[in-house]
């Protein structure tokens, strides 16, 4: 019979609190990097450019079809022979580019789902095809893609984890060291789950906050 | 005003316009009627290059407007047009929605845009409403902020694509009134609609489409009375004698 200890928590509150930080961290960066990447590659998809419209679909195929994993060892590894990425930047940019893609097919989906007659008002008004995108797509688009767009920052803090393979510092790897040591891999994994879900449940209740406000203006 | 010049246009083997040509002279106001599927709407597109054409020329106010030289953005802030299904940005208030263009187009600065933007609201008896969102508004309402949007950007021309065929009979009123008074000032305007008496009472000339072509030019009165071809005829008795 396992006798439980749950004193290996209060005792490391430090190691928890430290790699939650890290992750939140981590989260934020990657976030902050991958909305613009999956703007631009968005458009790109929906793109007038030949050019533009292939290398954002061969970016967007490319990323959705390799596992994150993979992706994470890949660009520590291989990447890293070239660029000098380091496991802190190195996990940064590879949940961005993996989330990138997936926002990017948001944001092509978001625009998509914006009424044609929305662009035919805009340009009749003497708007270029740039400003209306600004002003009056883009504005709509937002408002729609932000229930899919929570989905995946939440999607992105759980993801985080895997970064612990490229020995980036995180809850998930300061988890893993906590069990090396003291052996006690049921509490602390219960709690390291409780801190995530804390982390994604708080995000989502914000992410609706802002929803609703954002809605309420012109219901 | 507007020059319309052996206008060609095809979807595939589809010929949706065919060798129009047509002649609008300043203050003019010219309604386009038709059974659907004649190319009116496609017809009204092309003044202001929504739609392109494939052979033949567009002139507005001496600018050939889908001349590839032509910068199209300049070229359109002196054509308005309203659209049947009010097109209004959802996100923006009824100010906002009249606003946006000359603030971010012309860049005029907000007192000046929202001056002119309140007038022209009021003008249109929509004074209350400067606040109001699209969705709290009736289409009758929402397509007069639409015809204030198209208005402040000060355009030379007016282009109205069936601006009344998504309104519920009690609102129609309303917006011909809108445009009545546009008449009245003096506006060159080209109307697609299939409100005959209105077209009968403010135009000055009825153009009569069938199968993508110019098929008769008369003057009101006499089309309604007396046409000359036995398609306009035909389309008439259905569209009065029901």
């Amino acid at each position: 019979m396992y006798s439980y200890d749950w004193s290996v928590i209060t005792r490391n509150m430090d190691v928890f609190i430290d790699g939650a930080l890290k992750t939140l961290e981590i989260s934020a960066l990657a976030i902050l990097i991958a909305i613009p990447i999956g703007i631009i590659f968005g458009m790109g998809r929906i793109s007038k450019n030949k050019f533009f419209r292939l290398i954002s679909s061969i970016y967007v195929e490319i990323i959705r079809g390799v596992p994150l994993l993979v992706l994470l060892i890949w660009i520590f590894f291989v990447l890293g022979q070239f660029l000098k990425l380091g496991s802190y930047w190195g996990s940064i940019w590879g949940l961005a580019i993996f989330a990138g893609a997936f926002i990017a097919e948001i944001v092509r989906s978001g625009i998509q789902a914006v009424p044609k007659g929305q662009m035919e008002a805009a340009r009749s008004l003497g708007m270029s095809h740039a400003k209306a995108m600004t002003y009056i797509i883009l504005p709509q688009a937002f408002r729609r893609v932000l229930p899919p767009l929570a989905s995946q920052f939440i999607m992105l803090i759980k993801d985080s984890s895997l970064v612990s393979v490229i020995a980036a510092t995180e809850l998930t790897l300061n988890a893993k060291n906590l069990v090396a040591t003291s052996f006690r891999s049921i509490e602390v994994w219960t709690f390291v789950a409780l801190i995530y879900f804390i982390m994604t449940f708080s995000l989502s209740l914000i992410i609706r906050y802002f929803e609703k406000r954002l809605l309420k203006s012109e219901a | 005003m507007i020059s319309i010049k052996n206008v060609n246009k095809s979807f595939g083997d589809h010929h949706v316009l065919t060798d129009v040509s047509l002649e609008i002279p300043k203050s003019n106001v010219v309604a386009l009627i038709g059974p659907s599927g004649a190319g009116k709407s496609t017809l009204i597109r092309t003044i202001n290059a929504l739609e392109p054409i494939n052979t033949g020329e567009i002139i507005v106010d001496g600018v050939s407007i889908h001349d590839k030289k032509t910068d199209i953005n300049v070229a359109r802030l002196n054509i308005g047009f309203v659209f049947q299904s009010f097109n209004l940005f959802p996100f923006l208030t009824a100010l906002e929605n009249v606003t946006i263009s000359p603030m971010k187009v012309k860049g005029l600065s907000k007192e000046v845009a929202e001056k002119r933007g309140k007038e022209l609201l009021t003008s249109l008896g929509l004074g209350d409403k400067f606040d109001s969102y699209p969705s709290r508004l009736s289409g009758g309402q929402q397509q007069r902020v639409a015809i204030a949007r198209a208005l402040a950007m000060d355009p030379q021309v007016m282009l109205f694509d069936e601006p009344t065929s998504a309104l519920d009979p009690e609102m129609v009123t309303e917006v011909l009134d809108a445009i009545r008074k546009l008449a009245k000032d003096g506006m060159t305007m080209v109307v697609v609609t299939h409100e005959m008496g209105f077209a009968k009472e403010i135009c000055d000339e009825i153009v009569f489409m069938a199968e993508g072509k110019i098929v008769e030019r008369a003057a009101p009165d006499k089309f309604f009375s007396n046409p000359d071809t036995k398609r306009a005829q035909d389309f008439l008795s259905k569209v009065l004698n029901h």
